[in-house]
């Protein structure tokens, strides 16, 4: 157990493939939200380096120097015992931690995704009259869909919004548990059926950047992977145009024609959605005669008797 | 409609031939090995008529001792199934780029990863710290077995027939393709309505049961069976955090048991709890589920810091650093242990308050857990390390563990899980703690005691291989994968587009390939020290100098672990007996109360593993008659009254005579200095 | 504390290391059935989780207001409650060592578990009759699941109550029987609890909704 072995095993792989990690999307993202989220890992890591690094060290010099070979060492076999030492060690950390947990909570709640935000970037608050882009995700099996409810568009598999306006997602799933996540642009957040999750984000920068499910869904889990397309605003509005002019008819039967499972989905532009189209998968009522979820509540209350023939008529007056 | 009464269906359910997958060479190649091997090793006991011995002395045996190695061989025989789909992973994913779409198909991939993650956790680490703890806490704790021995034999056919129920899925049918915690709707029975997830419901089932009854047994054997003078701050370090590792088993795993219960209502029964129709919640599955999967992380590692603690005091001969601090920094953690769950799902959308609640409670277990570190620590401070084989598996664990920890306190700051979760940097982070935590403790355990459970030390130089292939391959297989995280990769991919991201799982394989060798070092150190067990012998019971209870006993220790029960004075009983005089007795044995063998066990577990197969395939009728026959041998098993009997004076005369003519002075001097003397 | 250093011959005090006398272990049967009784309501414990979750998840459907009828349920609750109280009588007999008394009440414990059990499934029965089963929606699998898994359990333990009675015949009140009779006192007065709060929390405040 030389000095040198254990440099050459451990430390300098280590510290190289630390160093390495810096250009990565993750710590040098395009968005500003992803861009906050960097920093509070390198404080983090930071924080914590301050105990693990001595202790490794620690470590390693007192397996070195008490090893049996040297008997220059003092040897104590009975010392078991120091308050001192053992306050030391439970303080030490809990310091840290108090650090951390200050840090945490006060990050969490400012980088939390149903926030909208405050700021484009870094000393950079948000112009006025900038309108936040909404954009409603869907993710389907094994594709994404993405609307642009102020738009009347809708997109399958690309998604493009202008550098430095924020942006609102709202998401929902088809069938399985998704993960919607864009490194560059920020964290990211579960898509779940039934349910609507939300996030809030910006990109800085212009660029093709990766999206892709983060959370295992089936089969074609691979292909579920998208363009996210950063780019300035009169190119935006040009990209709008791009797809009323070359997208089709999103009808609720185009609709159904898309969401049976397929994989690794070309692009495709929808020029028009049916109204509402968003708000029934969210509901789940996309099928005619399928009552929708947020109805099941209002019509629920105050109407009900306890005979069974009125429990089965009142089932089937929900329909629609 | 007449329907048409099948009795083919009724007996068959939904089993066809189409269930042999010999559409799979893969498959089929291991199957004729399966068969081969096994066809040979049955030859072989038959042919040396050793089938009646297996039976008396190992399958119907309620010994905690035979019971802990039987947990120990499950354990590693899984562990080459789970690493063999850990190897297949690597491969296809170092080839798996642009053009080449790797050679394993997505539909198999996926049960890969499903099965490496369920096999690892449920069937390699859940049985060797079992087993662990089976073996060494009766001998530590100065009694002669657990509280319930017909249950621990039960415990251990129960798990042996969930691992068999996920053996036969790789040649019946398939295995669920849903990640290892089988998150709905994916599981659901509209988006997997193949047996694969049945297997996986139906193989935790019946190995939950084993698992908890033996929570409930060692709990009992702690609290009620530990030598006079022995109070509960006098136990060992081990059997402490065995007893916290057991109270989280009666905890969470009822949990398990009523999650899975609830998913198979909703496949079998049409229910409506994690369906996204109807009034279910997918949320709810992913709640429960941890509410149990986090406890089971500390689960496998409690007791591998107690065996830590075991080692770092023997070999570097020094009284641990501050006991009362280690049992409360461990209750500490038990505690917590119970209180973080939701750290594994941050990005399902809980809120800022809730998020930063169970991050922030994350954080803190590392405070008992820091303490602990440095604890053994200052056990190694002006001790006189002798870098056994042992002793080199718990620093390389130290080094290691403490990487996995800083990673996963980084992951508890819920805005960076946010770009971190589900990626290969999680995946890095859970294998650093679970391969430096429990696989490094699990080979330190074993160097550790097996002079006692076989009576001769293993081969130290095929140890060094291992132990330094393990340390360089985990680091190589997975550093890289840190990285991978940091590049936006997430986990149970099959197939990249990105070239770039090729080398780095390039690197991985190799990594892999040196464990590969770490593993093949193990198993030469096996034979190679059979071989030379003569010149390995321990013929005093007590290779180490060690501090604790069992290294009393002769090694291996006879059936009944002590003549007589010991009374206990202080931490390190044995240590204590030695400093102080400690004699040999050599006459005035009594004989010793001993529970009967029991084949009610293996019955039992094989009509479970019948009944879940029925289940699986629809087969009612088998089903039926499996449980009526459960049922049935479960009351018969309750009239017999006669579990009993004594061992008669004469054995246990013979078997301490014996022991004591075997002891003779230690010619390994190198524990001589500062050894103390046993008067024989 | 011990010392590492070979201690002279003489020593001071001399430590009594070995238990001579024969020794009795302590038997951990009542505290192993109370862990395993504990882990049991950790089931129940999830499955009312679960139940909490879900209990406004209607989907269109009746509700716990339309489908409880809190008469039968008073009813079936007496019988359990009763059914309690007839063990202990069966357990005082027993701690007097009169056996035929053990299991006379033993047996109207059975019954009364039998009649809940009845009116249990006619209410199963008929509320699936009603289109209420337990696929209609979230709440009422949550629902079915949680009062079935107690209904299970009554039937485990009246099944239990049966095989004890014959052993109880065959053998007597041995120090074995006494136990098992200690450990079914337990798991029924337990699933007495458990039935309390099944009761208030889902079907009197279901009723509320």
């Amino acid at each position: 157990m030389s000095i040198n072995k254990i440099l050459r095993n451990i430390y300098f792989p280590v510290s190289f493939i630390l160093l390495s990690g810096c250009d990565t999307v993750v710590m040098s993202p395009s968005g500003d939200i992803a861009a906050q989220q960097a920093n509070l890992l390198v404080w983090a890591t930071g924080l914590m380096l301050i105990i693990v690094v001595p202790v490794i060290f620690f470590i390693l010099l007192f397996a070195w120097r008490y090893r049996a070979g040297n008997k220059e060492a003092i040897y104590e076999p009975d010392w078991d015992h120091s308050t001192s030492l053992e306050l030391l060690i439970w303080a030490a950390p809990l310091a840290i931690v108090i650090a951390l947990g200050a840090l945490t909570w006060v990050s969490t709640h400012k980088l939390d995704p149903y926030r909208p935000l405050d700021r484009i970037a870094e000393n950079r608050p948000i112009p006025e009259g900038v309108e936040t882009l909404v954009v409603e995700v869907v993710a389907m099996d094994w594709k994404w869909l993405f609307f642009y409810p102020e738009y009347g568009i809708a997109v399958v598999n690309q998604l493009a919004a202008p550098v430095d306006r924020p942006i609102k997602f709202k998401i929902t799933s088809t069938t399985m548990m998704n993960s919607f996540f864009i490194p560059a642009l920020a964290g990211q957040i579960y898509a779940m059926g039934g349910m609507e999750t939300k996030l809030h984000a910006v990109i800085n920068e212009a660029g093709n950047y990766d999206g892709f499910s983060a959370n295992y869904s089936g089969k074609g889990f691979n292909g579920m992977r998208f363009k996210f397309i950063g780019m300035p605003e009169d190119s935006f509005d040009e990209w709008l145009v791009k797809v009323k002019t070359d997208g089709k008819t999103l009808s609720r039967s185009v609709y159904k024609e898309l969401a049976k499972p397929s994989e690794y989905n070309p692009v495709q532009y929808y020029s028009a959605v049916e109204p509402e189209l968003y708000e029934s998968i969210l509901n789940r009522c996309v099928e005619p005669g399928t009552p929708c979820m947020k109805d099941w509540m209002t019509h629920h209350k105050g109407d009900h008797s306890t005979s069974a023939g009125a429990i089965i008529e009142g089932k089937t007056s929900h329909d629609h | 409609m007449i329907e048409q009464f099948d009795l083919s269906k009724l007996v068959f359910g939904r089993l066809t031939w189409d269930a042999i997958p010999l559409h799979d060479p893969i498959l089929v190649a291991t199957f004729a090995l399966v068969m081969i091997g096994g066809g040979t090793l049955v030859t072989a006991l038959t042919y040396y008529k050793v089938w009646g011995y297996l039976w008396r002395e190992w399958i119907t045996s309620i010994d905690h001792k035979r019971i802990g190695v039987m947990y120990m061989i499950l354990g590693f025989v899984m562990l080459m199934r789970g690493f063999s789909d850990a190897i297949l992973m690597r491969v296809h994913q170092a080839f798996a780029f642009g053009d080449s779409a790797g050679f394993l198909p997505p539909d198999h991939y996926d049960q890969i990863f499903t099965a490496h993650g369920v096999i690892m956790i449920f069937f390699v680490a859940m049985p060797f710290v079992v087993g662990l703890m089976n073996y060494i806490v009766p001998l530590q704790i100065g009694a002669r077995d657990v509280a319930f021995p017909f249950l621990n034999n039960l415990s251990f056919w129960m798990t042996a027939a969930g691992a068999g129920l996920v053996m036969v899925s790789l040649f019946i049918g398939q295995f669920a393709k849903t990640g290892w915690l089988a998150y709905p709707p994916l599981s659901g029975i509209l988006q997997s309505p193949g047996v694969g997830v049945d297997y996986y419901i139906w193989a935790l089932q019946i190995a939950g049961v084993g698992t908890l009854l033996s929570g409930i047994n060692l709990m009992v054997t702690i609290v009620k069976m530990r030598a006079p003078g022995m109070n509960m701050m006098k136990m060992p370090v081990f059997v402490w955090t065995s007893l916290c590792a057991n109270v989280l088993i009666v905890a969470a795993f009822p949990v398990l048991t009523a999650v899975m219960g609830m998913l198979t209502l909703d496949r079998y029964l049409d229910m409506n709890f994690f369906t996204n129709d109807l009034g279910g919640n997918a949320m709810m599955y992913v709640n429960l589920i941890w509410i149990w999967g986090h406890p089971e992380v500390y689960i496998l590692i409690l007791p591998l810091f107690g065996v830590f603690s075991e080692i770092v005091a023997t070999y570097s001969r020094k009284r641990l650093f501050g006991y009362s601090s280690m049992i409360y920094a461990t209750v500490v953690i038990t505690v917590l242990a119970y209180m973080v769950w939701l750290h594994h799902f941050f990005t399902m959308g809980s809120g800022a308050t809730v998020n930063s609640f169970f991050g922030i409670a994350t954080m803190i277990i590392s405070i008992p857990t820091g303490a602990k570190l440095f604890n053994w620590l200052f056990t190694m401070y002006r001790g006189r390390i002798q870098f056994d084989v042992p002793m080199l598996w718990t620093i390389g664990f130290m080094i290691t563990f403490i990487i996995g920890g800083m990673t996963g306190v980084l992951l508890a700051v819920p805005p960076v899980d946010f770009v971190l979760h589900n990626s290969l940097f999680l995946i890095a982070h859970f294998h650093n703690v679970i391969i430096g935590g429990v696989v490094f403790g699990t080979f330190a355990a074993v160097t550790y005691w097996y002079p006692k459970v076989t009576g001769y030390r293993l081969d130290p130089f095929w140890g060094k291989a291992s132990f330094w292939c393990w340390f360089t391959g985990f680091y190589l297989a997975f550093m890289p994968l840190y990285l991978l995280g940091f590049m936006g990769v997430t986990r149970r991919m099959s197939y990249f587009d990105d070239p770039s991201l090729q080398i780095w799982f390039q690197v991985a394989l190799c990594g892999a390939l040196l464990i590969a060798l770490g593993i093949l070092c193990f198993i030469i150190q096996l034979y190679v020290s059979y071989k030379n067990r003569d010149a390995l012998s321990d013929k005093t019971g007590d290779p180490w100098n060690g501090r604790t209870l069992e290294w009393s006993t002769s090694s291996p220790p006879p059936q009944y672990n002590f003549a007589f029960t010991p009374r206990v004075y202080d931490i390190d009983a044995w240590w204590h007996m030695k400093a102080n005089g400690f004699v040999r007795p050599t006459d005035g044995f009594m004989p010793i109360h001993m529970p009967k063998n029991t084949a009610a066990g293996i019955v039992l577990a094989v009509i479970s593993g019948v009944f879940g197969f029925a289940m699986i395939w629809h087969m009612w009728l088998v089903a039926g008659l499996a449980f009526v026959a459960l049922l049935a041998a479960i009351i018969i098993h309750t009239f017999n009254y006669n579990r009993e009997y004594y061992i008669p004076v004469e054995e246990v005369e013979k078997a301490e005579t014996k022991f004591l003519e075997k002891q003779v002075d230690l010619a390994d001097t190198r524990f001589a200095a500062n050894k103390t003397e046993v008067i024989v | 504390m011990a010392n590492s250093i070979v201690m002279p011959v003489a020593h001071p005090v001399k430590f009594e290391f070995l238990v001579r006398e024969k020794e009795h272990v302590a038997n951990g049967t009542l505290l192993g059935f109370w862990l395993y009784l504990m882990s049991d309501c950790l089931i129940f414990a999830a499955l009312f989780a679960t139940y909490g979750v879900l209990s406004q998840s209607y989907a269109g459907g009746p509700t716990g207001a339309d489908l409880f009828d809190l008469p039968l349920v008073a009813l079936n609750t007496s019988f359990l409650l009763v059914s309690s109280i007839t063990y202990g009588f069966a357990m005082l007999q027993m701690q007097q060592g009169k056996l035929s008394g053990t299991m006379l009440w033993l047996g109207i414990t059975g019954v009364l578990g039998v009649a809940f059990l009845g009116l249990e499934i006619y209410e199963f029965y008929h509320l699936i009759q009603l289109g209420a089963g337990p696929q209609t929606s979230g709440f009422l699998s949550a629902f079915f699941a949680l009062v079935g898994t107690h209904g299970l359990h009554v039937v485990f333990g009246i099944l239990w109550l049966v095989v004890l009675l014959v052993q109880l015949r065959m053998y007597g009140l041995t120090g074995a029987n006494r136990r098992r009779l200690f450990c079914l006192s337990m798991f029924w007065h337990f699933l007495d609890v458990v039935w309390i709060g099944v009761f208030t929390i889902v079907y009197l405040m279901g009723s509320m909704s």
